[in-house]
């Protein structure tokens, strides 16, 4: 379960987030979408822990986190960028990981199903942004946390691998977990999310399912509705 | 945890290039002295006055770099369950460790083949190592600290760079102008706090009580005679420094407690 | 001086064979050294054997030897003087001297020699006195192989160890005098040799001159003194050989010479002390083969000096090679080895190509403040120093060393 109540974040005279706040009871997928610089990372950042707000307080499974650590024991996350020690290659990325979490994790099976194996000990300052990605999704989705926070996981993915991520999320999607993910794949938002959260200006402008967004705007399609949701 | 941070911190820094750089710049300077000098103490007196100026830059311009450098490990590191203050004095201690082992290694690896070992220098030598390798902790420390104030990195380079350029020549100059000036006054004390409130300064008077002791008991100060004299000098000079390691250190998690990633 | 020798030779020849010796013990039949000096004839020996004897004020008034055996001890009880010479020819040798008297208005002494020839004080070894030996209007006389020790505190009230005055042609060589106010002192003494002496730990000067012309001191050792050595209002002094270090404290230096003319500083050397040489109004001195090693100040040089020569000295690790506390300069520093010359010698002559420029700005700077010794070796004092160098403003712009030696002399 995640909670956020009153939140605002300021950055600097930009006020990026006002009073927001919204609570995920259950499991499914949750799309986090808006404009750009509408504050979808910030959130994402702030119920990490990355980020702190200068008000409000987040709440996972029932306990207050901000300022503590360990509630990220739950939480698995995908950062926008795929940005990794350049020294360090595949394989001691992944040891590291492990190493600090020390949780159980499932690597080798990720690994196959993204192609992984002949880059184990390359460096990662040697490695294309796409496959980097793909490091970024083992890493994400090898440890088995109940919530998973996906900051445009589909950056510079090929279509295949795009196709792996979709099956990867709906596994954990059926195993009742809660998803938070933003993108501009809209497509990805249509196939997936069980609920859309829209940003706009610091508040929440819209918050349901795909259903009551097209009956809320009129418009047939996603992008069309977000369109007008922008109008 | 903050093993396991700075395990890997470290081990990431002792495979940058930059290490080697540093590593092998100790090396041959350490070479090159020994070779120059012929003789052991000279060596020593001449690395001494290199130290002092050398390891601050050093530990400033690597600690910046690594900073701005590792901020993808460092964001990685914020989203995994572990405290902040683990994770950036994890680094902080990385960059100082793997820093004072380049000038421990660098230079004692010359200084060794040489038989400083079994000389009368190797206290001279010692301290020479221990006042890099605090100046080392201090600058890396504080610089880190301006990367945390700064997300500009140009930004944050300068500011460090301006920083080591303060404790190396602008203190020295104001502090020697305001001697000056302020001539008629009884100074002593001035002077002894002034040079407490920085770290170079107080490495480099470790430095003057073993080189220039016969200069410094001329000076008539009660307060100085009592200071040099007698061992005093040298335990004030090296609980100051270590607070000024610890100074930095503490701002550093105050300070990464509150920043936005 | 030839004269002398003939003198002494045919001294000995007239008393040979008929000279006799007195022994002195407790249970002899003579028991005080009075009594046996008494009835000793000129040039006839008084043994002292093993024993301690009450010796206040004894007086010699005649050419005898008063020889004490291991272990004989004389005895002052604190009154005054021990043992006083009147007589040409008396040697004394052998004893220990304890409890000789203090005074604040006469200088007692262990041995006192007063218009004396000829004398020998040897082998002595004397505690704890106010003077130790001192010698009055007294000529050709030989100080040789004492020990003249005490454990003074302050100047005030403490007298020196071997003080000369208004004497000539005296000789004093391998004594040990430390923990007194100044190890050896001679004022209006001419013609005398100070040599192979070692003094150390006394108060104000190891060794110290006034007024006193045409000496020598070469060969001794002066460590850990208030100062080492001071020479004073004197002419014609040839200080060689000798040893100055660990003189430390403010104003305290190896060497002072103070209104100096015509001497000779020579293979000295000079190490770690405060200052090496303070030379203060002293003119036409050569100073050659010293070397000066981890001084506070080499050279510290004040007031009018004049045609000062210094040459083929080595300088080695100094805070400060010199100083001057003013921009003239008429003294010469030429040929000498620096080890802070940085410049090159691009013929391999042995002579640096560059000049060397021994005064540096800081060292002017430390002169009018004297706390910013604190800053030295700093970046910022090293970046003042060097500007200096390039456009001296503020230090002698003629004190320039032009062949400076690109080796150290040994």
């Amino acid at each position: 379960m995640i909670q956020l109540e009153h939140i605002t974040k300021r950055f600097g005279k930009l006020t990026v987030l006002d009073d927001i706040s919204f609570a995920i009871e259950n499991g499914g997928t949750f799309a986090v979408l808006g404009p750009n610089g509408s504050g979808k990372t910030t959130i994402l950042k702030i119920i990490l822990g990355m980020v702190l707000p200068q008000k409000g307080e987040v709440v996972v499974h029932d306990n207050k986190v901000l300022k503590t650590w360990d509630y990220r024991k739950a939480i698995s996350y995908l950062p926008q960028i795929a940005r990794f020690p350049d020294n360090l290659t595949v394989n001691e990325l992944i040891k590291m990981i492990k190493d600090l979490r020390n949780m159980p994790s499932r690597e080798e099976e990720l690994i196959e199903l993204l192609g992984l194996e002949k880059f184990l000990d390359k460096k990662l300052g040697n490695l294309s942004g796409g496959t980097r990605q793909k490091v970024n999704i083992v890493l994400t989705f090898m440890f088995d946390c109940p919530i998973l926070i996906l900051d445009e996981p589909t950056a510079g993915l090929d279509p295949v691998s795009l196709i792996r991520l979709k099956d990867l999320i709906e596994k954990e999607k059926a195993a009742g977990k809660i998803i938070l993910i933003t993108t501009h794949i809209l497509s990805l938002v249509e196939s997936l999310a069980d609920e859309i959260i829209f940003l706009l200006e610091g508040h929440i402008h819209f918050r349901g399912s795909l259903g009551d967004l097209a009956e809320k705007t009129g418009e047939k399609d996603l992008e069309h509705s977000i369109a007008s949701l922008l109008e | 945890m903050i093993l396991k941070v700075l395990k890997y911190s470290f081990s990431d820094l002792i495979r940058s290039r930059w290490s080697y750089v540093y590593l092998a710049f100790y090396l041959v300077l350490g070479f090159v002295l020994l070779f120059l000098n012929e003789n052991l103490s000279k060596a020593v007196i001449t690395l001494m006055n290199i130290v002092v100026v050398l390891t601050p830059m050093i530990g400033t311009i690597f600690g910046i770099m690594y900073f701005y450098n590792s901020r993808e490990f460092t964001e990685l590191l914020l989203a995994q369950p572990i405290r902040r203050r683990t994770i950036f004095l994890g680094q902080y201690l990385g960059v100082a460790l793997s820093l004072s082992l380049s000038l421990v290694v660098g230079l004692g690896i010359p200084f060794a083949i040489y038989g400083i070992t079994q000389s009368s220098q190797i206290w001279d030598f010692t301290a020479l190592l221990v006042s890099g390798t605090f100046l080392t902790f201090i600058f890396s420390g504080l610089s880190i600290y301006i990367g945390l104030l700064n997300s500009n990195k140009i930004k944050g380079f300068g500011y460090a760079i301006l920083m080591w350029l303060f404790f190396a020549v602008i203190y020295d100059g104001v502090f020697l102008i305001s001697l000056i000036v302020f001539d008629d006054y009884p100074l002593d004390t001035f002077t002894l706090f002034a040079s407490f409130f920085n770290p170079i300064d107080l490495s480099r008077i470790m430095i003057l009580l073993k080189l220039d002791i016969s200069a410094l008991l001329g000076y008539t100060g009660a307060l100085f005679q009592k200071f040099f004299g007698t061992g005093q000098g040298l335990v004030v000079a090296f609980i100051m420094l270590l607070l000024w390691v610890f100074g930095p250190m503490l701002m550093l998690v105050r300070k990464s407690s509150k920043k936005d990633f | 001086m030839r004269l002398t020798i003939v003198s002494i030779l045919l001294l000995l020849v007239s008393h040979r064979g008929n000279t006799s010796v007195w022994d002195v013990c407790a249970t002899c039949s003579i028991q005080t050294i009075e009594e046996a000096v008494e009835r000793a004839a000129p040039s006839d020996t008084v043994r002292v054997q093993k024993g301690v004897y009450v010796c206040e004020d004894i007086e010699l008034r005649k050419p005898v030897v008063l020889l004490g055996e291991d272990g004989a001890v004389l005895d002052g009880l604190g009154t005054g003087y021990v043992l006083k010479i009147l007589s040409d020819s008396v040697a004394v040798s052998g004893f220990k001297i304890i409890n000789s008297g203090r005074s604040y208005t006469k200088d007692f002494a262990a041995i006192y020699v007063f218009r004396s020839s000829y004398f020998t004080l040897s082998n002595l070894e004397i505690v704890d006195p106010f003077f130790g030996i001192l010698l009055e209007k007294s000529k050709n006389g030989t100080v040789v192989n004492n020990r003249v020790y005490g454990v003074s505190k302050r100047e005030d009230d403490s007298g020196n160890g071997i003080h000369l005055w208004h004497c000539t042609n005296i000789i004093v060589e391998h004594n040990e005098v430390y923990g007194l106010r100044d190890g050896i002192y001679l004022e209006f003494v001419d013609e005398s040799k100070i040599s192979k002496n070692y003094t150390h730990n006394n108060i104000r000067y190891g060794l110290h001159f006034m007024f006193s012309n045409h000496d020598e001191y070469v060969d001794n050792i002066f460590e850990n003194n208030g100062a080492g050595v001071a020479v004073m209002f004197s002419k014609f002094i040839i200080m060689q050989n000798n040893r100055f270090t660990h003189n430390w404290g403010t104003a305290s230096y190896g060497l002072l010479l103070k209104e100096i003319y015509d001497a000779e500083v020579i293979d000295n050397s000079f190490t770690e002390n405060t200052i090496g040489i303070f030379i203060d109004g002293s003119t036409r001195i050569n100073y050659t083969g010293n070397l000066f090693e981890q001084n506070g100040w080499a050279i510290k040089v004040s007031g009018g000096c004049y045609t000062n020569k210094f040459y083929q000295n080595n300088f080695i690790g100094n805070s400060f090679d010199v100083s001057y506390n003013s921009k003239m300069n008429d003294n010469s520093f030429n040929g000498n080895y620096w080890s802070d010359y940085t410049g090159y010698d691009l013929d391999k002559d042995g002579i640096g190509d560059v000049p060397y420029r021994p005064v540096k700005l800081f060292s002017y700077i430390v002169n009018n403040t004297p706390e910013t010794i604190i800053l030295l070796r700093s970046l910022f004092v090293d970046i003042i120093n060097f500007s200096e160098k390039v456009s001296p403003v503020f230090t002698p712009d003629d004190l320039i060393d032009n062949q400076p030696s690109t080796f150290s002399f040994q």
